[in-house]
């Protein structure tokens, strides 16, 4: 049962992947462009004033001697978003194997969507508010390792938070509403918390065009809005199909036993 | 497994086993998103193989 859904996740994270990707490279990669373009040009720029360091251009490594070409980082956007569905997907399998007739909705297929709802809110909304997505061009290379502990600590907060708004939820015997809300406050006090503590970061440059930036940052949610999309339904339509299945071959089973 | 009141709880001792691929589920997710060649000893190759997928997928690239 717990390889089935494994497997599950496995194959339906990568089609989830690949077709986040997909999206990714119609709906994203202009603005990758763009933003390499603006990169490249303030780079020779800069090395046209510092006269003598004429190689500076392609330093950073999206210039002409890259060591993976455009094509091939393109090529890469594949295979990143497919590995990214791989891993998630497994991960969320043994998730949903760990809930399912314990906590959240009875349907094998609700609870799908209803866990992949919650990881888009808590692994894409709330680190997103905090610290939004950028194109090439924007960040400083110095701070990457800081920024990627924030941005990590703001994914663990929105699991942390989601897990204890669905704790909380469950020790309140009123109505409906009162667990939602008792949810609710569980879910945004510490999310709004770490929001108000954790250093904001801002290293879009001065001059960098405002509707590209938005243009770009809005490309990536949608990026991660298909990949929890696609994979929910899927997860969850494959999930419903298997329990119609044993559900129908149960009397057969409870004669032989 | 009785099959027809539809989820089934899974035994937690059943689940947990499988608990050990999850290290090697986060350390895939780590190379695709994070690696700057201190895990993967690959340089910046990683990073720029990834490089579109880190920035769409929403993940400090540089």
């Amino acid at each position: 049962m717990v390889r089935t859904l494994l497997v599950r996740g496995l194959l339906v994270g990568l089609l989830a992947g690949l077709a986040a990707g997909g999206f990714a490279f119609f709906f994203g990669e202009p603005h990758v462009e763009a933003a390499i373009a603006l990169e490249e040009a303030a780079a020779a720029d800069e090395a046209a004033h510092a006269h003598g360091t004429h190689d500076a251009a392609g330093a950073h490594g999206h210039g002409e001697e890259a060591l993976v070409s455009r094509g091939g980082q393109k090529a890469g956007l594949f295979l990143a978003t497919g590995l990214f569905g791989l891993s998630t997907g497994g991960i969320f399998a043994l998730v949903y194997a760990a809930l399912r007739g314990r906590v959240g909705p009875r349907g094998d297929g609700a609870l799908a969507l209803a866990a992949a709802g919650a990881a888009v809110v808590a692994i894409v909304l709330v680190p997103f508010v905090k610290y939004p997505a950028n194109p090439p061009a924007v960040g400083d290379p110095e701070t990457i390792s800081v920024r990627t502990v924030l941005y990590l600590l703001m994914v663990v907060v929105g699991l942390a938070a989601a897990g204890v708004a669905v704790a909380t939820a469950r020790t309140v015997t009123a109505g409906p509403w009162e667990r939602w809300i008792a949810a609710g406050v569980a879910f945004l006090v510490p999310v709004v918390a770490a929001w108000l503590l954790l250093p904001a970061v801002n290293e879009v440059p001065k001059d960098f065009p405002a509707t590209l930036l938005w243009e770009f940052r809005v490309s990536s949610l949608g990026t991660q809005v298909v990949f929890w999309t696609v994979f929910g339904v899927l997860f969850g339509l494959l999930s419903d199909r298997a329990a119609g299945r044993r559900a129908a071959a149960a009397p057969t089973g409870t004669m032989l036993g | 497994m009785s099959g027809l009141s539809t989820p089934t709880t899974i035994p937690l001792p059943r689940i947990r086993p499988w608990l050990l691929l999850v290290p090697f589920l986060l350390l895939i997710a780590y190379l695709t998103l994070m690696d700057e060649g201190a895990v993967s000893q690959a340089g910046s190759y990683l990073h720029e193989l990834m490089h579109d997928g880190r920035h769409l997928l929403g993940v400090p690239c540089h």
